[in-house]
């Protein structure tokens, strides 16, 4: 290792600091404050908090060289797609950190917080005019959040109709793990519901799945478009065979990119649904957050939603917490709120046109994406494809020994992040590409000529690409060793 | 090298019955494609599993799979040391690798379950 890879406490020395703090301003040891009475000796620490020592310019030049180490969205192109991050246009940041929205706080009195109140009022019109459903809850944390909020009032629903049988829910065998999760945590049994060949809901396995389940049937947890990047075409279908058996049909908005300005889950039967707008809405997020998660629902289910809720009266905003039917709090305040800024203002800035053109281009992206690549490796479902589409390396696999692993991995060596692999679980050896609506035409031709190259190197030179990444600092981690027997902080 | 006794379920769990006394595990097949295995959580003696229901879970180092019980009954032995240690099942799946043994609560279970020539054919059509 260079040892300028080093951990910060290696690089230690104790004479060294990046900062110097002021002297404390209360007066040191008098007799009316000795320290000893201000803060008993027994809960004061004696020993260094033992902070590594180093200079300043060593400090950033440290984060600056760890910082260059990132593939990352502003480095590089990131097929990953929204999941992981799309472009998060800057102006967003300049929003977030104004001192009248950073620096406020929901215990200030309402007359000061009206903008902020507004800001929540509106974008959950918005949101309900995207989604076509009535009403918004901003509050949950993230996307699971927002399937377990929406869960959550599903129960309640049928526990204030005294109908304690909908113990299940249906999910497709496409679906996020978040779904059957979600269900785990808030008591319902789910059943699987097969894809037919061409990646879509089996309607035949939906009806046999509703008969054997009289009275039982909860919800479906539906993904819209699905994993495979395609627009369930029977939807309408679907949803009047779930609340012909009583169900209500929940969408897992992560796909919602796909359909912003085009077409309203309200409008093709789904009752309750979640935006990922950290996703769809622009916000930097990966690695654990910050999200948002809120959910849309329709007029039956509004009076389930958590508290508090931000109404209008007259020109005022105003918090409301008295509402008989809620759920109760999912969630300190309201939210992750500079999530819901950053989100206010990519809607605002691209206006209704605009967030028709992202659902547009995305969709436009990844059937050129498509193309190009079906060249070289087989798509998994050949048609047009909504804003992202699913590969298979099935056959490579079998003639030449080369799994989707060693496709991703020399595509870091040729500059470009790795795609997701070995999702949805229902296609082997699988490569799921999201372009995003962001990139060029170039980038899209390059990322395609990698991959052309990497085919040709499949057949030339398979070893290569076993061995791949070569250029990275680490090449392959041990990955059952790291699920086995995690080292989650460095030790000297 | 599959043994030709054994029935399957489509999604690649074996049974063998003898003596109304049911072992379970899964195939080469859903070994080799699961990639690296991690974790095995199987159930305990004197759980009862129905036919077609889950019985338990492996997780690799890419995705959390269902285990399928080809039959029903009342579990009586399990392979516990799998558990710590699962490379038995990426040696031995129809051996040392099997995961429980089930008491059959209805042999006639058996009849809907793949031949081993069904179980061929199910791959073919997945290569």
């Amino acid at each position: 290792m260079h040892p300028d890879d080093r951990v910060l406490f290696e690089k230690s020395r104790p004479d060294l600091s990046a900062v110097q703090t002021p002297k404390p301003a209360l007066p040191q040891n008098t007799s009316a404050h000795s320290i000893d009475q201000l803060l008993p000796t027994e809960l004061r620490r004696h020993a260094s908090i033992g902070l590594p020592g180093v200079g300043q310019l060593d400090l950033t030049r440290h984060y600056t060289r760890l910082s260059r180490k990132n593939f990352a969205i502003s480095t590089t192109f990131y097929p990953l797609g929204s999941c992981t991050m799309k472009y998060n246009p800057a102006v967003n940041e300049t929003v977030v950190t104004d001192p009248g929205l950073a620096d406020i706080h929901p215990y200030q009195n309402e007359d000061d917080l009206q903008g902020a109140l507004q800001l929540i009022f509106d974008l959950e019109r918005y949101l309900s005019e995207i989604s076509g459903l009535a009403h918004i809850s901003l509050h949950p944390a993230a996307g699971a959040h927002g399937e377990l909020t929406a869960l959550m009032i599903i129960r309640e629903h049928f526990r204030k109709q005294g109908d304690n049988e909908r113990r299940t829910v249906l999910i497709p065998d496409s679906a996020h793990g978040t779904n059957p999760a979600s269900c785990s945590l808030c008591g319902f049994k789910t059943v699987e519901l097969k894809s037919n060949s061409e990646g879509l809901v089996d309607i035949d396995d939906l009806r046999l799945k509703i008969d054997s389940n009289p009275g039982g049937i909860a919800a479906l947890m539906i993904t819209n478009p699905n994993t495979l990047g395609l627009f369930e075409r029977r939807i309408e279908e679907i949803a009047k065979l779930i609340h012909g058996a009583g169900g209500k049909v929940y969408m897992d908005g992560a796909n919602l990119n796909a359909l912003m300005g085009i077409s309203r889950p309200g409008d093709f039967g789904v009752d309750i649904m979640h935006f990922n707008l950290h996703k769809t809405f622009s916000t930097p997020h990966g690695t654990g957050g910050p999200g948002a998660g809120p959910i849309g629902v329709t007029d039956e289910l509004e009076p389930y939603l958590p508290i508090p809720r931000v109404v209008q009266e007259g020109e005022r905003y105003r918090f409301e917490e008295e509402r008989p039917h809620t759920i109760g709090r999912t969630r300190a305040y309201v939210g992750n709120f500079g999530v819901m800024a950053r989100a206010y203002t990519y809607i605002r800035a691209l206006g209704r046109d605009g967030v028709r053109r992202v659902g547009e281009n995305a969709v436009l992206n990844a059937n050129y994406l498509r193309v190009l690549l079906e060249k070289h490796l087989t798509v998994a479902h050949p048609r047009l494809c909504m804003h992202e589409f699913v590969l298979t390396a099935r056959r490579l696999a079998k003639e030449h020994g080369i799994k989707a692993t060693d496709i991703a991995k020399r595509l870091l060596d040729l500059g470009f992040h790795p795609p997701t692999i070995y999702f949805p679980l229902i296609v082997p050896e699988a490569l799921m590409i999201e372009p995003t609506e962001t990139e060029s035409k170039a980038t899209l031709d390059a990322f395609a000529g990698a991959f052309r190259q990497i085919m040709e190197e499949a057949v030339s030179n398979p070893d290569l690409l076993h061995q791949a990444p070569v250029t990275t600092p680490l090449t392959r981690l041990d990955e059952v060793r790291a699920v086995k027997q995690p080292e989650l902080r460095w030790r000297p | 090298m599959r043994p030709a006794d054994l029935r399957y379920l489509e999604s690649h769990e074996w049974v063998r019955l003898e003596d109304g006394i049911a072992t379970i595990g899964i195939t080469d097949y859903a070994v080799e494609h699961l990639n690296d295995l991690v974790f095995l959580d199987l159930p305990k003696v004197g759980d009862d599993i129905t036919q077609g229901e889950s019985f338990g879970e492996v997780e690799s180092v890419k995705a959390v799979s269902e285990l399928y019980s080809p039959v029903g009954g009342e579990v009586v032995e399990v392979n516990e040391p799998l558990q710590e240690d699962l490379d038995p099942l990426s040696k031995d799946p129809f051996g040392d690798g099997w995961m429980i043994k089930v008491k059959v609560s209805n042999p006639a279970d058996m009849e809907s379950l793949l031949d081993p020539t069904a179980y061929e054919k199910v791959l073919e059509k997945d290569a």
